[in-house]
Formats: structure tokens, sequence, C-alpha cells
């Protein structure tokens, strides 16, 4: 069985990277469409809404990712609709970022100047034309460091797919692992893929960062 | 009598309806009441000093005016047109009719000069591009600042970017402004600049609110003082009689505490 060469091992790997790419952009996007939502009725609606999404944000941000992709693939599944890994992992990695991601932009938003939201009130503007126009542009600049910072979190929380059977890098790692009984190389090749995706990410948000405050400094 | 006559003549319209109105107004934080019922006219062209201890509740009763606060009780009227805190429309309707200006400035970081000066009136008065850059070069112009029209507002001194403010505030042509201490956050040596702009909207007509500590720039330019004491108008009148023969304690020892 020892007939596997490093670079098939890599170029399997590689394949399978593929996935946690897609994965991770799933996540990412269909999670900052949703934060984005939670976050505008979070500003906009009362404090029975806000107390609502506060739960949302309290109930993904304390069980683990693990738990969420296990009740989303066996708890979909009580209702008699039929998941794949695929629906899964998605769903369950969506509301998972969508869950922090309204937190880190609340954040960025509550730290605009009170002044700000009355100065463009009294000069007339709608509550969406304050955000869109005053309060966004600001907050997005303080946002975007936190922001690219957590996709390396969702990038590496794409690894825990594979308990439900989704074929990403690290499901791809085990199986070729299992064929190859070459475990050390194996994941040493996985860890190294996943610090090439993460790496540059991490560099950008540091990079941004020093951008956006650097210069007031 | 030449006290008088050295002031600029502010053109108060003493016959037509009060521009603002309020009526037993009254606002609560809580359990803590801070305006314990206000009535007050404000006619057209009126200039009004509103001066009193910190904590008086002059601030509060400013930011009413335009529906920064919200009110418990009474009412409130600019143009005849009352004051709907559940009504986005009508507070959006009343707002421009009200300008502001406050004390730290509040201009927007991320915009040039012009452009914080362009933005209501591109948004809310749908002004085309062209015409909103010609009335934000104007004004510019009118406050001293023509030149800064690229420039980021932290490339301003204090003087400059309150004037800036004062000129956004201009651009949606409202009826009365409202000045919110507006010299505090200031230098002492750039109080002189804004202050000479606010006196130039006094001589042209300019219905002005103002809470001041700049007691000589009242008493040079207001009709009306309002003396306010534990959030009541404690004591108004023509900034001659408030400050020349202050008629209760309060106001004596106010005015006393200046000096000091």
């Amino acid at each position: 069985m020892n007939d596997f060469s490093l670079w098939d091992i890599l170029r399997n790997l590689l394949m399978a990277l593929r996935w946690t790419v897609v994965l991770s952009l799933i996540a990412f996007v269909g999670g900052g469409l949703v934060g984005g939502l939670l976050l505008y009725f979070r500003l906009r609606a009362g404090k029975v809404l806000e107390r609502f999404i506060g739960g949302y944000v309290a109930l993904f941000q304390g069980t683990p990712l693990l738990m969420q992709l296990f009740l989303a693939y066996f708890g979909i599944a009580l209702f008699g609709i039929d998941v794949s890994a695929w629906t899964a992992a998605s769903v369950a990695l969506t509301l998972y970022t969508s869950a922090y991601l309204t937190e880190i932009w609340r954040g960025c938003v509550a730290s605009i100047p009170k002044g700000q939201w009355e100065a463009s009130g009294s000069l007339a503007l709608t509550f969406g034309e304050q955000l869109r126009h005053v309060v966004l542009p600001q907050a997005v600049k303080i946002a975007t460091a936190p922001t690219v910072g957590f996709l390396v979190q969702v990038i590496k929380g794409t690894a825990l797919a594979s308990v439900i059977g989704f074929v990403e890098l690290t499901k791809a790692g085990s199986m070729i692992s299992n064929a190859t009984f070459r475990p050390f190389e194996v994941f040493s090749c996985v860890a190294l893929l996943y610090f090439v995706l993460c790496f540059p990410v991490s560099l950008y948000a540091k990079y941004h960062e020093r951008k956006t405050y650097g210069r007031r400094a | 009598m030449a006290a008088v006559l050295e002031k600029p003549i502010a053109k108060v319209d003493e016959l037509g309806p009060p521009i603002v109105r309020i009526t037993a107004l009254r606002k609560s934080y809580g359990t803590n009441e801070v305006l314990k019922g206000i009535d007050l006219d404000v006619k057209r062209g009126e200039v009004i000093a509103i001066i009193g201890k910190s904590g008086s509740g002059k601030s509060t009763l400013l930011r009413c005016i335009n529906g920064l606060e919200v009110f418990q009780h009474g009412s409130l009227t600019v143009d005849g047109k009352p004051l709907l805190h559940e009504s986005a429309m009508a507070m959006r309707e009343l707002r421009q009719h009200v300008g502001m200006i406050f004390q730290n400035f509040n201009l927007f970081p991320h915009l040039t000069v012009g452009k914080n000066v362009m933005l209501a009136p591109t948004l809310v008065k749908k002004r085309a591009s062209a015409e909103a850059i010609a009335q934000a070069k104007k004004l510019l112009e009118r406050v001293g600042l023509a030149e800064k029209f690229d420039a980021m507002p932290d490339q301003l001194s204090g003087g400059q970017q309150q004037r800036v403010a004062i000129a956004r505030a201009l651009a949606m042509e409202p009826a009365v402004l409202l000045c919110d201490e507006i010299t505090s956050a200031l230098d002492p040596e750039l109080v002189g600049e804004v202050l000479r702009v606010v006196e130039s909207l006094a001589v042209e007509g300019m219905t002005l609110l103002m809470v001041t500590h700049e007691m000589s720039f009242a008493r040079k330019v207001s009709n009306r003082v309002i003396f306010m004491h534990q959030g009541r108008v404690h004591e108004m009148g023509p900034p001659a009689d408030l400050f020349g023969k202050p008629q209760t304690p309060e106001l004596r020892q106010f005015l006393s505490s200046l000096h000091d």
C-alpha cells in the first residue's frame, strides 16, 4: 500500500483544499449577510428583538462549533429533511460566523461617537442615510482588521466539518493517512496547507490594522 | 440707551406668529425631572441667549427643540408644526427647519469639508451636485474658509472646524439655529472667529437660540436672555435688564460667580 509518493499525498490534499476554501467562503459570505442583517435589526429595532439577537449571539458563542455541526447534521434530519454533510456544514458555519460577525460589527458601530448620530440626525438624514453615509464608512474602517482576523478562525473551523463526513482538507488527510499509514507526513502537509491559507489572511489583517491605526498615532 | 444702540439691530418680527412655541414642557430622566414646565415663544429673527449653571437644563431644553431629547409632557411647535417623536416623517420635516451646532463640532471625519457641507442638501433636499457644490463654496466663503473646500476636518483648527459646522447647518437653510455651547471646546484665541460668524448671522436676521457661557457676547447680540435655574426659566428679559439689574438672588449669585 505504500506506493503513495509525497506528491500523491499533496496532490490529493490540494484537491480537498478547494472544498475547505469553498466552505470558508460560504460561511463568510453567508455569515456576513446574516450578520449584517442582524446588525441592522439590532440598531433599528426595539428592546425585544435586540434581546432575541443577543440571545442568538450568546448561544452560538457559548457552544462549541462541533456541537453546532452535530446539531445541524442530526437535528435537521429529525424533522424528516434529508441533509447532506454539505448543507449541514454550510448552515452551521454560516450561523456560527453570523453570530460572531454581528457582535464584532455591533462593537465597531457602537464605537462611533454619539455626536455623529446627533449631527447627522439634526441635518434631517433618515436612519438609513445616517448609517450609510456617516456611521458605516467610519465603522467599516475600524471593523476591517477584526473581521479579516475572524476569517482565519472560520477557515480553521471548517476542519470540524470533517466529523460529519464532509470531505475537506482534514477529512482528506485522515483518509489518506488511513490508506498510507504515514500519519505524521500526511498531517504535516495538512497543517502546512492550513498555514498557507491562513497566514496571508492574518498578515493582511495586521497590515490593515497598522494602516488604520498607525496613521492616527 | 447708548448700549442698546451699539447692538446689531436684529430684525425681530414682533407681530407674526412665533417660530418656536414651547408650552408647559416637562422632561425627566427616570425619576429625575430636568425640565419642570417651560413656556417660551421665540419670534422670527429673535436672538435668544440661554444662560445658567451646568445642570440647570439649558442644553436639554435646546436639544428638545430639534428632537434630540424626548420630552414627556407639554408641546413644542416649530413654524406651527408640532414636534412628534413617533413620526419619522414629521421629525425629518421639522429638522429641515432647525439647524444645530454642537460643542464638539461633530464634523464627519471621513468626508472633506466640502462634502460635510453638501451631504445633507444632496440627500435630504435632493439638490443636484453642481448646485450643492456652488452653495457649499458660497457658505464656506461666508465663514471665511473658501480655500478649505477639499481639506479634511482633522487638518483644521477647532475654530475652523466649528465654522465648517456652521456652514454645514446653514446649507439646510434652517429657520432656526440652535447653538449648544459652541465655543466651550475652543482655545481662547479661537473663540472670537466663531462668535463673529454667529454675530453676522444675528445681524442678517437668523433666529438664534444659543446656550452660552460668553456673557459679553450674549449681552452684545441677543434680544432676550433667559436665565435657567433648576429646570425652570427663572428670569427672562432684555440683556440690559438681566445683566444690569438682576431681580432674583439666584441670578445675582450666578452673575457674581462669573467674576470670581
